[in-house]
């Protein structure tokens, strides 16, 4: 199984409608779950889910170092990592001091940004996806090709031959089977392995606690069975208290697929305390820098990082809906994969991603914290905008607009030229029109004769 | 040589433009929104919101009626039980296929076996059909999460609004509890084309045993 | 009493789409304004602004805000125009203080036609007639930066004979985004065909929209596929008898 590039995901007529039909889905649950005025307070719950992840950014040493302290009270320990392999390293020494060797990971987009399953299966440590589309994509070798639902674009046939390449399994193409065959496979690991990763919906200062949202369990089993639980996040994810939680879960699951609450919120803050039948015995926070400081240190874009991670940006994009996931280069698409991948993976990677946007703004109007994604990518613009191509242009666009009698002696040449013909649409234009941006207008639309008459000529005549 | 540690809280206050020992201002209020109900109104939207997510709700007004319903839940299944002291008073541990008072591997391996998980809970919420499981010497995480069925019996006293109600009466519910977890319904995914499968990694099947305690006397 | 209004055609309305702004015109008169037309406008700057090069972008806000100094009120047959005007203009000046000024001064002052209508002239009926089944398109700028999702609805109500429905995608992007339809022209397309699917299913003979690019971009897609259906903007419907 491989990536489908842009272009093949425009061109296949059954991916499109998967991609289309999946993406409507959640809008509509999305919808259902705020219309209506069942939630009246919705756009007053945005706006304090923002307030209080400015408020966090703007204090992000102290939470930071609160969170720690209430960590520790609790008998866990805080990891500092400064990049992806220091947070693997220290993964990697803990498994060896321990002696373990299988782990069980719940979804966590922030381990696949910095690749830790490569790093970690590098250095033979089992590492299991246990949210069913992650282990799917996994047995795959794929990226995710969504923030919520990795495996998106792959059908039960996919995944029917995929179990039994990867399994063993005879070809069943029943979703409801393909689902029992994973809980049961992935059962045997959550009860073998001896340290669970799990990511962080949020964390939280005053508990010293980890929050992970979840529908399927897999990130209890993960927390709850092994020995040890890592958690693993973005230092981005602060909030400052556990009652700040009930603005934030009111608007995670709406937002992200429909529901008031998800199946399963954890609370977690800790290894199990003296008298607990079960849990963990050792609990680690690992806090990951990795790019985060830089992003946080710009002001204009700093706001990219109060995302939750909902997906709803996703879902309502006109261009995600067309190209899918794969189309961006990074773990991250949708939208905010646009704003957050030339920061962390840096500007010159890239310099086309915050330009494959319309600017619809579609994206900013469903962020259930305010994110202005429109107004970041014209940041991001105007950035590379000295190396670009079209600098040439836009100093002949900008004399142009400058000087009337210029831009009607161009216009009234330029537009003569192509020929004049009221009410007529063309497929193809004369030279040198032919070999500009309209050559590639006219690649797949038809575009308007110029008129007889143009305003001002119809103007200046009546005045007469 | 600065460590990890330093090295990322710098960068942080350099980012953000504070010295240390800079006063941070307070967070912004949170938002509770919490709408007083009656105990019927709350028993009525529970069972609503969780009847809408497939699952059930009984409500007894006896020791003989809750472990009449459970029984019948149980279908003949074997089942672990947590240790909260409500499952015996209300005579569910006494019920023939019901481990209860287990530890350790024991305990692990009958979650791991049994057909059935029962335990009580920290509290309900009303407004999203959420069982609120809180980890403590009474109740363990494994229980309610590896049996494929779970029954929640919980007294009536116990049923709250919704969640902002519960945040502001408890302000830190993990200070001295490893885990608390929100049970809203049965495990699902969505993961392949959308079609929603129950019982993917949890339980797919939740009931709730509402239990009318003023009523027993 | 009617006065005197400025109005803005903006530079694709004059050289591409005339007849809207001919319509626009003849409306405003028929309600009794003394319309004026500056001649020496040319354009709001956005497709500069929406590319990232700013100095590019002031040079042309500075000129329109030189050639409509004074002009109590502004009036273009443009969603995304109006949006440059006033809520973009004070990003590309952000730290001049004078130009400023001269912005905040010129924000109240500008209207999108159909807005004009309804909140300055007072008025949802033009007494307009256009006997079609007509579908609406929201323009993105329009939708969401000027709110504008009853606006032009209000007044295609009052048109005599005239059959509104309204299609499933109408509030999504038509792709065309400026340079985006070209520079991504095969995504542009994509989101392009799905909003033709949907008008096809409305059985309209005619796309409204305030907005000439995306009327430029649907009609392009329309016509490429042979289908019959005519984009018209709104002026043009409120000015038909």
């Amino acid at each position: 199984m491989r990536e489908n590039t842009r272009q093949e995901t425009l061109d296949d007529p059954k991916l499109q409608l998967a991609l289309y039909t999946a993406t409507g889905r959640l809008m509509d649950h999305r919808k259902k779950a705020i219309g209506g005025g069942k939630v009246p307070e919705y756009q007053d719950l945005r706006t304090r889910a923002a307030a209080v992840k400015r408020h966090t950014l703007d204090y992000l040493d102290v939470y930071l170092t609160q969170f720690e302290a209430a960590v520790q009270a609790n008998g866990g320990k805080v990891i500092w990592a400064r990049d992806g392999a220091e947070a693997a390293d220290f993964i990697l020494s803990l498994a060896k001091e321990k002696g373990e060797s299988l782990i069980v990971k719940s979804k966590s987009m922030t381990s696949e940004e910095i690749h830790l399953n490569d790093r970690l299966i590098k250095h033979e440590l089992e590492t299991v996806e246990t949210d069913l589309g992650e282990y799917i994509i996994q047995l795959a070798g794929l990226r995710p090709y969504h923030i919520v639902a990795p495996a998106l674009q792959m059908t039960r046939y996919d995944v029917s031959t995929l179990f039994e390449e990867k399994l063993g399994i005879a070809k069943d193409d029943v979703i409801e089977n393909q689902t029992m065959t994973a809980r049961r496979v992935l059962r045997e690991k959550f009860l073998a392995a001896g340290i669970g990763i799990t990511g962080a919906n949020f964390l939280v200062a005053d508990s010293g606690a980890v929050v992970i949202v979840e529908n399927e369990g897999n990130a209890r089993l993960s927390s709850s069975a092994p020995k040890i639980q890592i958690a693993i996040a973005g230092i981005e994810k602060m909030i400052p208290r556990v009652r700040d939680l009930g603005v934030f879960l009111a608007l995670l699951g709406r937002s992200a697929t429909g529901q008031a609450l998800t199946s399963y919120t954890s609370i977690l803050s800790g290894p199990r305390r003296k008298d607990e039948r079960d849990g963990p015995e050792e609990f680690y926070v690992v806090l990951l820098d990795a790019g985060r400081t830089k992003l946080l240190a710009d002001k204009e874009k700093r706001e990219s990082l109060q995302c939750i991670r909902c997906g709803a940006c996703l879902n309502y994009c006109p261009v995600y809906r067309k190209v899918g996931g794969h189309s961006y280069p990074w773990v991250y698409s949708g939208p905010i994969g646009k704003i957050i991948t030339p920061q962390f993976q840096g500007k010159e990677k890239d310099p086309w991603l915050p330009f494959m946007s319309s600017l619809c703004g579609v994206c900013a109007e469903v962020c259930p914290v305010k994110i202005d994604i429109p107004k970041i990518l014209l940041a991001l613009r105007r950035e590379s905008q000295k190396s670009s191509d079209d600098a040439g242009a836009m100093k002949w666009f900008a004399r142009l607009m400058t000087r009337p009698w210029l831009y009607r002696l161009a216009a009234s040449f330029g537009l003569g030229w192509l020929g004049r013909k009221d009410g007529v649409w063309v497929r193809e234009v004369k030279w040198p029109a032919s070999s500009g941006p309209l050559k590639d207008w006219l690649a797949v639309r038809d575009f308007p004769a110029p008129p007889e008459q143009s305003f001002r000529d119809w103007w200046e005549k009546r005045r007469k | 040589m600065s460590s990890a540690r330093e090295e990322i809280i710098n960068r942080v206050r350099a980012a953000i433009s504070r010295k240390v020992g800079d006063k941070p201002a307070a967070p912004p209020e949170p938002l509770l929104r919490i709408r007083g109900y009656k105990l019927d109104e709350k028993i009525a939207a529970f069972r609503a919101a969780l009847e809408a997510l497939s699952g059930t709700v009984t409500e007894t007004h006896s020791r003989a009626e809750t472990q009449s319903a459970v029984k019948r839940l149980l279908d003949g299944r074997t089942a672990v039980a947590s240790a909260h002291p409500l499952l015996a008073e209300q005579w569910v541990t006494e019920i023939e296929v019901v481990q209860s008072g287990l530890t350790g591997a024991d305990l692990r391996n009958a979650c791991a076996s049994a057909g059935v998980g029962i335990t009580s809970a920290y509290c309900l919420l009303a407004e999203t059909g959420t069982i609120v499981f809180r980890a403590s010497a009474e109740e363990s995480r494994l229980i309610s999460l590896l049996p494929p069925v779970h029954i929640a019996v919980v007294s009536s006293r116990r049923m709250l609004g919704g969640l902002d109600e519960m945040l502001s009466m408890i302000a830190r519910p993990v200070d001295d509890s490893s885990a608390m977890v929100f049970i809203t319904g049965p495990s699902r995914t969505g993961d392949i084309e959308q079609i929603l499968v129950r019982g993917v990694h949890g339980p797919g099947h939740v009931h709730v045993v509402i239990v009318h305690e003023e009523d027993i006397r | 009493m009617p006065g005197r209004v400025s109005i803005f055609v903006t530079c694709i309305l004059d050289q591409l789409f005339p007849k809207a702004g001919v319509a626009m015109v003849a409306v405003l008169e028929r309600l009794g304004y003394d319309v004026e037309f500056r001649k020496e406008q040319t354009c709001c700057g956005q497709p500069a602004f929406n590319s990232g090069f700013h100095d590019e972008a002031r040079a042309v806000a500075r000129h329109f805000l030189d050639v409509f100094d004074g002009a109590e009120h502004i009036v273009v047959p443009s969603g995304s125009c109006t949006s440059m005007i006033s809520h973009h203009f004070a990003d590309i000046f952000a730290g001049d203080t004078k130009m400023l000024q001269r912005v905040h001064a010129i924000e109240p002052r500008v209207h999108e036609f159909s807005t004009f209508l309804l909140n300055v002239a007072q008025t949802d009926d033009v007494g307009a007639r256009f006997p079609q089944r007509v579908t609406y398109h929201d323009s993105c700028h329009a939708l969401r930066e000027l709110g504008m999702k009853d606006v032009p609805r209000r007044l295609l109500r009052k048109v005599k004979d005239l059959e509104l429905i309204e299609m499933d995608t109408a509030e999504e992007c038509c792709g065309f985004g400026g340079t985006f339809s070209v520079k991504f022209a095969q995504i542009s397309s994509g989101m392009a065909n799905t909003k033709v699917d949907s008008i096809l299913k409305t059985g309209a003979s005619h796309v409204v929209s305030v907005d000439s690019s995306c009327l430029m971009q649907l009609r392009g897609t329309l016509s490429r596929s042979g289908h019959k259906v005519e984009t018209i903007h709104l002026a043009e419907v409120l000015a038909a008898r």
